[in-house]
């Protein structure tokens, strides 16, 4: 049986991931995945000033302190790049350690006795998560990041239902979308806003690291798997819950933190997409790759046969010496061919079959004409089995 | 050192991932040997960056995810495995786990004669490649493919660099710690990049960054109570970077600045001048003088650059008339000429 805590950290968890993987999906697409590395790590002074101020951790003004930092970061990487001095990447690696770094002094210097652990900002507890009650008039409503990021999952939703053709619009043409009148300027200080309260929301409870494994890991291991938008979110709004929630059991499981299961789970869940997605995955495109290596060397075999009528030169050990092949190369090669009745092969003498001739006449075509890429379209015609 | 290199290939987040991806490596040795031994703990962070590396350029060259989001990726999924290992040995009744953590933020403090001599030796045997390979390395850097049609084997020499990158980051983990270990990397070779547009220098200029930030870091931090050396090693280092931006001689944004400057006011100098010039040629006489009102219709005029003219002996001032000189009349017919050749 589940407890009442179970439950509510697993929800907990699963809106968590939800929240994430809205922006997530559009950081991944808009090549800005780093940016929420960077603004998970710097919001910390963010949340230090923030602290000083009100003394209380879970004061409001503290996630608006926090944002605010990270989007700061965001403006101050943005001014580097476009100084010219350095490329984005080496800009965002010199922000966000170095407003990191202040955080950690800040800290050090002023709040050392206090509950402000560097360890619980990077890593976070959500175990912890269902002990801290919101109390409405002395009412128990439930664990009070539930609140939190409840809130923020429905702003993020809002906002992206409202702003969903402008997001879709600037993310992947910026400058139909300027001609248009929206400003993609404004579309990206809102993402980054966003994302940055998330990242904030979420961190108290599941922890910098994981927020950033929430956003990149089900937007990446989506992308993966689809190309359009909608699909994309849904599918990984859909890894982020189920590995928030196989997280969590796996860290029951293991008495280890849920947050690093989580994300092992998310982990797992990538690699095998990685290895074994249709079209996008790993072995797909090794087989892919294969696949091509032998029909290129099928079609530079049948122009040599239709260059050579001489029965010397179409001998089948010939290929071996002449063309270079290794013996295996040459069987599937050879066999490759007679399965679509390209070639017939008498005494060892290799000859083309009219069906063969025509495909290579067409072939030399293209490749006169510099249109390699019908070829591609012609071999659906032509064969009946693929390399 | 090897920073440069980072910075100069566009890998300058390869730092940061890779160190958050050693962080599995360290719990998995210790969770193998049991002991603390930091050199079995290196090797095991050692193995799991290398791996982490090399599972982002797969990621990147085999699919269609951008290297940003590998690295974000691979850089989250590993830290959060370590993370997982390291709550999990805290379990373990082992009394020896403790201080695992202090890999994460790094404690210069924490470091024994040893930990310093192993370092001593992998910088000099880096040193070392680095010179035996300088002429390789330096192409692949800037030429790829002229590496390839010379006959370098490029495949091995990007895996040497990135090899030693890794590894001079899992030694400096011990030092700054994971999170600002990517800005130990590149914030000295930013700033050198900036003072310089040869390598040699600038690999030169990095390490006297690197080497300056972290004595100055260390003296601050140790003259004080409760700063902890990362952090400042990294903002000292910043303030490298900072000084860089802004005063390098020809990337500077001051000297860009004032560069700017110049430049339009020598444009609107030569916008007045040529402003006369259109008066001027209308007379026989080009010194024809004129008043100086009629300028004032004119845009780029202020008294200022009627001044500068004069200075350049461009422009005679007598009371409130101004007439061109010969040399005037000259160069802004140059001037006059050049603008009609660039239109064509």
């Amino acid at each position: 049986m589940m407890s009442s805590a179970q439950i509510e950290i697993q929800l907990i968890a699963s809106l968590v991931a939800i929240a994430c993987a809205i922006p997530g999906t559009f950081l991944v697409l808009r090549k800005m995945a780093m940016i929420s590395d960077a603004i998970s790590h710097s919001i910390l002074p963010g949340i230090v000033v923030g602290f000083f101020i009100t003394q209380d951790l879970n004061s409001p003004l503290l996630i608006l302190l926090a944002a605010l930092t990270g989007v700061i970061t965001v403006v101050l990487v943005e001014y580097i790049q476009k100084t010219g001095l350095v490329k984005e990447d080496t800009a965002i690696g010199l922000v966000f350690p170095v407003l990191f770094s202040i955080g950690v002094l800040m800290i050090a210097k002023k709040a050392n006795d206090v509950h402000l652990d560097i360890d619980a900002v990077l890593v976070g507890e959500l175990a912890l998560a269902p002990f801290d009650r919101l109390l409405i008039s002395g009412a128990d409503v439930g664990p009070k990041s539930l609140w939190i990021i409840g809130g923020i999952l429905i702003i993020t939703i809002v906002l992206l239902i409202a702003f969903f053709k402008e997001l879709k619009l600037s993310t992947f043409d910026k400058g139909l979308a300027a001609s248009l009148g929206f400003s993609p300027a404004i579309i990206h200080y809102g993402l980054m806003s966003v994302s940055s309260i998330t990242t904030v929301g979420a961190f108290d409870a599941v922890g910098a690291i994981l927020v950033v494994a929430l956003m990149i890991a089900p937007a990446a291991t989506a992308y993966l798997l689809t190309k359009d938008l909608k699909k994309m979110l849904m599918l990984s709004i859909v890894f982020g819950v189920f590995s928030a929630i196989s997280g969590y059991w796996l860290a029951h499981k293991l008495d280890g933190s849920i947050a690093g299961s989580i994300t092992t789970m998310l982990g797992v869940l990538f690699l095998i997409v990685y290895l074994f997605a249709p079209s996008k995955g790993i072995i797909a495109v090794l087989y892919r790759e294969k696949q091509q290596r032998t029909e290129v060397s099928l079609l530079t075999f049948l122009l040599h046969l239709k260059n050579h009528d001489e029965e010397r030169e179409r001998h089948v050990n010939h290929l071996n010496e002449h063309i270079n092949w290794q013996k295996v190369r040459s069987k599937t090669v050879l066999e490759l061919a007679l399965k679509n009745n390209m070639i017939l092969i008498e005494n060892n003498i290799v000859s083309l079959t009219p069906k063969g001739d025509e495909f290579t006449t067409q072939a030399i075509d293209y490749i006169i004409t510099n249109e390699d890429a019908q070829i591609e379209d012609m071999k659906d015609d032509f064969f009946l089995f693929r390399g | 050192m090897l920073g440069s290199f980072a910075v100069l290939r566009k890998q300058s987040l390869l730092g940061d991932a890779i160190s958050h991806a050693a962080l599995p490596g360290i719990a998995i040795s210790f969770l193998i040997t049991g002991a603390k031994d930091s050199n079995t703990l290196l090797l095991g962070a050692l193995v799991s960056g290398l791996i982490g590396t090399f599972w982002i350029r797969g990621i990147i060259t085999k699919t269609h995810l951008k290297s940003d989001t590998a690295l974000g990726l691979i850089l989250s999924l590993f830290f959060g495995f370590g993370m997982l290992l390291l709550t999990f040995i805290q379990k373990q009744p082992n009394a020896n786990q403790a201080g695992l953590d202090k890999y994460l933020f790094g404690q210069a403090a924490t470091l024994v004669e040893s930990d310093v001599w192993m370092m001593a030796i992998v910088t000099g045997i880096c040193l070392f490649v680095l010179l035996l390979f300088w002429k390789e390395f330096k192409i692949l850097l800037f030429d790829k493919d002229y590496a390839k049609t010379l006959g370098f084997n490029t495949k091995t020499i990007d895996i040497l660099i990135t090899s030693f990158i890794v590894l001079a980051i899992v030694l400096g983990l011990q030092t700054v710690g994971v999170v600002l270990m990517s800005a130990m990397l590149l914030a000295p070779a930013a700033a050198a990049r900036q003072w310089t547009n040869s390598l040699a220098t600038m690999v030169f200029l990095a390490a006297i960054f690197g080497a300056f930030s972290g004595v100055f870091g260390t003296a601050i931090s140790a003259s004080q109570n409760n700063l902890s050396t990362g952090p400042v090693i990294v903002l000292v280092a910043a303030v490298f970077v900072f000084i860089s931006f802004v005063f390098s001689p020809s990337r500077g944004l001051l000297f860009k600045q004032i560069r700017f400057i110049k430049n339009r006011r020598d444009l609107q100098l030569h916008k007045t001048l040529s402003f006369m010039y259109d008066i001027a040629i209308t007379h026989d006489d080009i010194s024809h003088p004129h008043e100086v009102k009629i300028l004032n219709n004119f845009q780029g005029y202020t008294r200022g650059t009627l001044k500068k003219l004069v200075e350049k002996n461009y422009v005679t001032l007598e009371g409130s008339t101004w007439s061109l000189t010969n040399e005037g009349f000259r160069s802004a017919l140059n001037l006059y000429n050049q603008l009609t050749k660039n239109d064509e």
